[in-house]
């Protein structure tokens, strides 16, 4: 059984006040999601991923076609028992504490009496809210809100979670403590569904994903089978390097980049490196780092984001 | 529906309530009433009592009327402006449970409110009943804490319920400040129920006098069970049109709150 599975799923909106005409914000979008993966939902901005989570949470109607979560439709409350949605900028009761605002979500699940408070204790801990759970809303940080969103995301042991964009508003150690989440999540056998435009995110975490741009699935695919393995060339740098040296190499290389400090950065084609590295070591250069160059997601993003939008690489 | 969903988001929405500003309702409840009974006891010998009464079941319907005017608008349109319904119904709720709930839960605030501006009520009249000569008491139709004066408060209590429940229809589908006047011209049209059922008795348009008389079977008859005058003033109450008053008023509740859900049912939160 699929995870996540979606059928020609499409959105129109009634645009404007006077005689309004549909704009198409989802058009037919049909995926699948298997169990137990981190899955990455990328497009740039206005792309239609928020509105292909909202009509998987039943927060709007699809115009036409079908989804299933779980192998039960989008409108069992069974399987929202079952799933856990972070939604984008989250926003609460800015009355309660997050400690009350768990223990009040904690009790629409269900979860016994006796056990909310552990519970609750448990996800704050694993999203780093510490004493200020105690604290009303109102006063918390928009990193805090959107860690109490994930907080209450988790709080039901979900086995399907959805976050729409988890690092927005988290600095670089929150987003990293995030990313772990989502790890040890996948590690329970939860599927991860997460929309994000931060494709450094997806690229560590993601073991499969969609490309969404206009309204449209425009790729998608394992991780695996997109970035591939071959070598598409080498990121040489070098420093110490003399100029008659440099220029021995240059025709080897294609491109020259000065760096800093008489630092050059080569980009070699994907043939071996040796023959260079061994002229540059003869001449007194001294290696600062060799890198593979392999094709990444952001290639993958740009070119079929740019196919699906009709544009140049270029224009982007 | 889920009765146990529908008390959860009934005691949040209380919570809400008394953290917000409902609390603050009593106390100008309080300061109003002590001070017109200071005021009013010294001006008015002999019928203090009665204007006290009066003054005090009016300010009683008048704080309830904002309370489930003002809060009962913004309960759904503050839940989807602020977007804390997307985290809410995505876990296990139903749309008709949360309006249930929410409908629910401003009832409580106003019966709780209710309930301690009726122990203010009481413990002023006892403290004006202690403080006047018993040769002005002679006087009184009716006794300081009269039981009977439980009968308006609970049909107040009515009137609100009602009035919230108009509130939270147009909360489902208007802005908030629309939803204010369409309830305000409901709650007014309501009271005047009366007039419109004898409208042809004013003009000579039958047209005119047929509209008013649609309006009179469409509108809810809040002035049916308006008893304040004859509580207050010891006459007799017209119980038989009280009893259809109030059935007829739970009958247009249930059709809001039905209607309320069916609208909230197939919106769409962008």
């Amino acid at each position: 059984m699929v995870a996540i599975e979606t059928d020609g799923l499409t959105k129109d909106y009634l645009v404007g006040f006077w005689r309004p005409k549909p704009y198409r914000a989802l058009d037919h979008l049909t995926l699948a999601v298997e169990p137990g993966e981190v899955f990455g939902f990328l497009g740039p901005n206005g792309a239609g991923k928020s509105t292909a989570i909202k009509l998987l949470m039943q927060l709007i109607f699809p115009t036409s076609g079908s989804a299933r979560i779980l192998g039960r439709p989008l409108g069992d409350l069974a399987v929202r028992r079952r799933i856990g949605f972070l939604p984008e900028n989250p926003a609460f009761y800015d009355y309660l504490s997050a400690e009350e605002l768990l223990t009040y979500f904690a009790s629409l699940f269900d979860i016994p009496a006796a056990e909310r408070k552990a519970r609750v204790a448990r996800v704050l801990d694993e999203v780093g809210i510490g004493a200020e759970r105690r604290m009303r809303l109102r006063s918390y940080s928009k990193g805090m809100v959107q860690r109490v969103g994930i907080a209450q995301a988790i709080l039901n042991d979900p086995e399907v979670v959805f976050f729409d964009e988890p690092m927005s508003g988290l600095d670089p150690l929150g987003r990293r403590e995030v990313r772990h989440l989502m790890l040890r999540l996948r590690d329970r056998g939860c599927t991860v569904f997460f929309s994000s435009h931060i494709l450094a995110d997806a690229e560590a975490m993601c073991s499969q994903v969609a490309i969404i741009a206009q309204g449209k699935l425009a790729a998608g695919g394992r991780l695996s089978d997109i970035l591939g393995v071959d070598v598409l060339g080498w990121e040489l740098i070098v420093d110490r390097v003399s100029p008659a040296a440099l220029a021995q190499v240059r025709p080897q290389a294609r491109a020259v980049t000065e760096l800093h400090d008489g630092r050059y950065a080569l980009d070699l084609p994907p043939a071996a490196p040796e023959a260079a590295l061994q002229q540059l070591a003869a001449a007194g250069a001294r290696v600062v780092s060799l890198n593979p160059l392999r094709a990444t997601l952001e290639d993958f993003f740009v070119k079929h984001v740019a196919q699906t939008a009709g544009r140049e690489t270029s224009a982007l | 529906m889920s009765p146990s969903a529908i008390g959860k988001v009934a005691v949040a929405v209380f919570k809400e309530s008394v953290r917000d500003r409902v609390p603050y309702s009593l106390v100008i409840f309080a300061v109003v009433l002590m001070a017109a009974s200071f005021l009013l006891s010294r001006l008015t010998a002999g019928q203090d009592l009665k204007v006290i009464k009066d003054l005090g079941l009016a300010t009683m319907n008048a704080i309830g009327l904002l309370i489930a005017i003002f809060i009962g608008t913004g309960l759904v349109a503050k839940e989807v402006e602020r977007r804390s319904i997307y985290s809410l119904l995505s876990k296990p709720l139903s749309r008709s449970s949360f309006i249930a709930g929410k409908y629910a839960g401003l009832v409580l605030t106003l019966a709780v409110n209710l309930a301690l501006m009726t122990v203010a009520f009481y413990g002023m009249m006892e403290y004006l009943s202690l403080t006047t000569d018993d040769w002005i008491k002679q006087g009184w139709r009716a006794p300081a804490l009269d039981p009977r004066l439980l009968i308006p408060i609970a049909l107040i209590g009515v009137q609100l319920m009602m009035t919230t429940a108009v509130a939270v229809f147009f909360s489902t589908f208007s802005s908030p400040l629309l939803s204010v006047l369409f309830t305000l011209g409901v709650w007014v049209a309501g009271h005047f129920s009366g007039d419109l059922r004898n409208f042809q008795a004013a003009v000579d348009s039958p047209a005119a006098a047929a509209i008013a008389r649609g309006l009179y079977y469409v509108l809810p008859n809040l002035d049916a069970i308006d008893v304040k005058n004859e509580i207050v003033h010891g006459l007799a109450v017209p119980w038989a049109a009280v009893g259809v008053g109030v059935a007829s008023l739970f009958a247009y509740i249930g059709a809001l709150v039905l209607g309320a859900t069916l609208i909230f049912n197939r919106r769409d939160f962008k």
